[in-house]
Order: structure tokens, then C-alpha cells, then sequence
């Protein structure tokens, strides 16, 4: 018979219209002997203010040396069965697309060989597998590549790529994410499952610049779909808008951040020119505007969450990326491969390439993977270059 | 702490089941802790590894980076898994009795 625990505290968050994960946890626990020493853990915890996870185990399968967080609780007496309760990083399809049968096969697995408790989907993009023990490690790995699934990255490896929905869903991509996300992920296999870099190597693939997953903040290359031609617009659909109550004025032309639009109470006018393609007017007005027809995509670099150093926003390495052309995509590959090298032989242990970027310069970096700066490169829009230009030498003579 | 126990030996592992104590490595130890991780025999190239890892080890106090390894014994990343299928980091450093590497995760 298993514990029961009474949870007072954890009671308290189930209360409310909201979705809860203690009531998704008691659930578990039903059924599952370590969801429901979990339950009794985290009361614990909570009541005495103190976390009783221990940092940093290393488990993993036979053959790869990511896609598996060892955790182990340092009160292994008291809860024994969670005295192990490992986290599995599993491989999402792109744009986390899956058939109810590719769902149930998973939560099976799941049920069999561990808590029976998933995220879905962790902050990575990855399925997240929480808490089991390392002798079921290996049955889970058998069936999961059995039913055609594949573990995830973990520590200082290519990370599980991610991808918004994209051209599955989405009117507004510029690109197809699903397929490039799967194509680095499909090129950079050793990359993902056996760790080598620094630290880790995140992708994140936009298919505009509304960034769903949010790539600019928390990828090392970050790939955001934008156009080069105008907004196309629709006067006819932009009156009806004002018709039906849209504060054109306020609302749009107030809020766009290069202030390039007019409205004069009949017709909008945009400055293409001036325009940051951020999707502000867009988005509130989707039927009367739309992306102009010369897609494709800004590739960024150098993003991270704040962790060792503090938080860090990608900034623009490659302007305009015709991305869905093959061979603009080999050539972006090159790229990204040369940018591995330099940061693998420069760079320190758990220096994110940002941050190596920002220790080197921005100047170096580019002289060593062989990219000629440009005044494009911005950390913001229609922001100073952060490029040091040379006069080279004829203009230094002309000076003199 | 747990114990690993293998024939006389015995030592405090901890739940990775590294050891606790690097001083009280020796090859017989290594060769036992190798079949926990699916290395059957030793080879040329396993010591070649391990050696390196634990000289690494000794003069500056933490494990090289996994390129550094691999550059410095001339081993590929492929064939560093076919040697250790759990991988440097938990196949080989465990058997070169150095503590768990840490490492954001
Ligand atoms: S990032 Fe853009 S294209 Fe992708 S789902 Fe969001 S709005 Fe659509
Ligand atoms: S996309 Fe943004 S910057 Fe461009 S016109 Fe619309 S609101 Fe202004």
C-alpha cells in the first residue's frame, strides 16, 4: 500500500478556474508510486522552504551522452521511490505535430517505466519525460527509437532544435521552419547526442518576426522570417477595420515603433523604407495588411537566457537569408559549422558563443569565420552597426 | 553513500556511481568500474584515454574539455563511444577516477 500524504499546502494551489499541476500530479499518483512520493516531497518542501533535489546527476544511455538529466532527492530513505527521478529529453517533431496514436504510444512508454508525468513541452521545445530510475533508462531508449522517437540534447551539445508552427498553421511565415528545423536536426545528429562543445548550442527557427519561439531571446542562431519588399495593404479592408471600431490612429500608426505610418481617418500610408518589420500593424489589422513577397529569413546570433552571465538578445549576422533556397541553406550551414570551430578551439568551458562574441568582439569574430562586417549587423533596429570600420587604405591616403 | 563492491574491492561511490575518493584509484579498480559501463576488456586505446584523463586530472584539478581529449589523444568523438558507450564524460572520467564532471544540463 502506498503512503498517503496529506498536502494541505499543495491543496491550495488547485484552487481556482486554472489548470493545476498538483491536481495533474495527484492524478499520477492514482496509479504511480513515485508520482505520489513526489506529492509528498514537494509538500515538504514547501513547507520547510527547502528544495530537496540534489544538482546535476549524470545517467544517460548506451551510445549518446545527452538527452538525460539525472536528478536524485537527498532524502532517499523517506521517499524511496523517487530516491532516483531522472528527466528525459525527448525529440519533438517540428512544429509538434503528432498523430493521437504517436501520443498514446508515448504516454505508454511513459506509464510503464516511469512517474507517468510529462511536460509537454519543456521550454527547449523537447518532450520532457519527469522522473524515473536509471535501470529503466534503457528499456524507455529501446522503445522510444522502436516507435521512432529519439532522445533530445542535454548538457553541452547541440540542444533538440526547435521551431514554431510555421507554414503548417500559420499565415505569416516567411519560411518553411518545419522543414529547416528538421534538416539541421536531421544534419547535426552526433552534434545533438554527443556533447563537444563549450557549452550549449541552441537553434530556434521564427517563421516571422512575432518570434513564437521567441528565438531572439533564447537561441545561440536564431532564424526569423522577415521580407524585404512593402507591407502589402488593402485599403478597402483597412476602412472596414476603422468601420468596425479600430483605433487606426492610436492603436497602429501611435504604436508602431519607426513611426513610419500616416493615417489621415481614409487612407494608411507606410514608409516601407522606415519599416523594422516588426508585425506590430499586422497583427491588429491581419486582413488589411499583410508580409510582402520577398521572403525569407535574418539569421542572429549570440542569444542566451541569464544563467552564468547575464541575459543576452541575439543580434543580426546575416541581413536577409533566402532560406528555403537549398543552396542558401548549404551555404548557411558552412557558416554555422566555421562558427562551431572558432568558438570550440576560443571559446572557455560554459562560454556561450555570445558571450565569447562579446569577450573577443564582434570584429575578431567575424575576421575568424570569415564573414566581411556589414552595416546591417545591429543589435537593434535601425541602430549604430556595433562594427568598428577601418578606412582602409586608399581611403586613409585620400584623407591625408 | 553507497559502496561499489567488485571481488576485495570496496569504495564509496557516489549514486553515479563515481568514486568519492580519487586517491584510491588504481587500474585494478579501473578495470572494474569499466564493466559498469558496458567496456568489457581494456584495451590499448581505453588506457590511452584513461591515462590521459587522469594525468589531466591530477595536474589541473578538473576534467579537459571533450575536444581537448580528443585532440590531445588523437582519438575521434566517434571512437571515443565505440571505446566508452556511455561517453567521456560518464564512461570514461568515471573510469579514470575523477569526480563527476559538472556541467549545466
Ligand atoms: S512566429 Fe510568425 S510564422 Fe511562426 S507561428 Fe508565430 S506568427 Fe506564425
Ligand atoms: S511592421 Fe512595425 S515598423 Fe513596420 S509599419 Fe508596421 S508597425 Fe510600423
Amino acid at each position: 500500500m502506498p503512503k498517503e500524504y496529506k498536502t494541505p499546502m499543495l491543496d491550495e494551489l488547485e484552487k481556482g478556474p486554472w489548470p493545476s499541476f498538483v491536481k495533474e500530479i495527484k492524478l499520477a499518483a492514482k496509479k504511480n508510486v513515485m508520482s505520489n512520493d513526489l506529492l509528498g516531497l514537494l509538500e515538504r518542501s514547501y513547507n520547510e522552504r527547502l528544495g530537496h533535489w540534489k544538482h546535476g546527476g549524470i545517467v544517460g544511455v548506451f551510445g549518446y551522452g545527452g538527452g538525460v538529466i539525472g536528478r536524485y532527492t537527498d532524502l532517499p530513505e523517506e521517499y524511496p521511490e523517487i530516491s532516483h527521478f531522472h528527466t528525459l529529453r525527448i525529440n519533438q517533431p517540428s512544429g509538434w505535430f503528432y498523430t493521437t496514436e504517436a501520443l498514446r504510444t508515448l504516454c505508454d512508454i511513459w506509464d510503464r517505466h516511469g512517474s507517468g508525468l510529462t511536460n509537454m513541452h519543456g521550454s527547449t521545445g523537447d518532450i520532457i519525460f519527469l522522473g524515473t530510475k536509471t535501470d529503466e533508462l534503457e528499456p524507455i531508449f529501446k522503445e522510444l527509437t522502436e516507435a521512432g522517437f529519439d532522445l533530445g540534447g542535454s548538457g553541452s551539445d547541440m540542444r533538440t532544435p526547435s521551431c514554431c508552427v510555421g507554414p503548417g498553421r500559420c499565415e505569416w511565415a516567411c519560411y518553411d521552419t518545419l522543414q529547416r528545423c528538421y534538416d539541421i536536426t536531421m544534419k547535426y545528429q552526433d552534434e545533438l547526442h554527443r556533447p563537444a562543445f563549450p557549452y550549449k548550442w541552441k537553434f530556434k527557427f521564427s517563421g516571422c518576426p512575432n518570434d513564437c519561439v521567441a528565438a531572439i531571446a533564447r537561441a545561440d542562431i536564431s532564424i526569423i522570417g522577415t521580407w524585404k519588399d512593402d507591407i502589402k495593404m488593402d485599403q478597402a479592408e483597412v476602412k472596414k477595420y476603422a468601420e468596425n471600431g479600430v483605433d487606426i490612429f492610436n492603436d497602429v500608426v501611435l504604436n508602431c515603433p519607426a513611426k513610419c505610418m500616416k493615417y489621415d481617418g481614409d487612407k494608411l500610408e507606410i514608409n516601407n523604407n522606415d519599416c523594422r518589420r516588426c508585425m506590430h500593424c499586422i497583427n491588429v489589422m491581419p486582413k488589411a495588411l499583410r508580409p510582402g513577397d520577398d521572403k525569407g529569413a535574418i539569421v542572429l546570433i549570440g542569444a542566451k537566457a541569464p544563467i552564468v552571465e547575464g541575459a543576452l538578445l541575439s543580434s543580426v549576422l546575416i541581413p536577409f537569408l533566402n532560406i528555403d533556397d537549398d543552396e542558401e541553406f548549404e551555404d548557411f550551414c558552412d557558416l554555422v559549422e566555421e562558427m562551431q570551430d572558432v568558438w570550440c578551439e576560443e571559446g572557455k568551458n560554459r562560454e556561450r558563443v555570445g558571450e565569447f562574441i562579446q569577450r573577443v568582439g564582434m570584429g575578431n569574430f567575424l575576421e575568424a569565420v570569415g564573414v566581411e562586417p556589414i552595416p546591417e549587423m545591429i543589435a537593434y533596429p535601425r541602430d549604430n552597426p556595433y562594427i568598428f570600420f577601418e578606412m582602409d587604405e586608399d581611403e586613409e591616403e585620400e584623407e591625408e | 553513500m553507497p559502496m561499489f563492491e567488485a571481488g576485495d574491492i570496496s569504495v564509496e561511490v557516489d549514486e553515479d556511481g563515481f568514486i568519492q575518493d580519487p586517491d584510491l584509484w588504481n587500474e585494478q579498480l579501473a578495470n572494474a568500474l569499466a564493466l559498469t559501463e558496458g567496456v568489457e576488456t581494456m584495451g590499448d586505446e581505453h588506457w590511452k584515454l584513461v591515462k590521459y584523463l587522469r594525468d589531466y586530472y591530477l595536474q589541473f584539478g578538473i576534467a579537459p574539455m571533450v575536444r581537448k581529449l580528443c585532440k590531445e589523444t588523437g582519438l575521434p568523438l566517434k571512437r571515443v563511444y565505440e571505446l566508452f558507450p556511455s561517453g567521456p564524460a560518464k564512461g570514461a572520467c568515471k573510469v579514470a577516477g575523477l569526480p563527476k564532471p559538472t556541467g549545466c544540463v
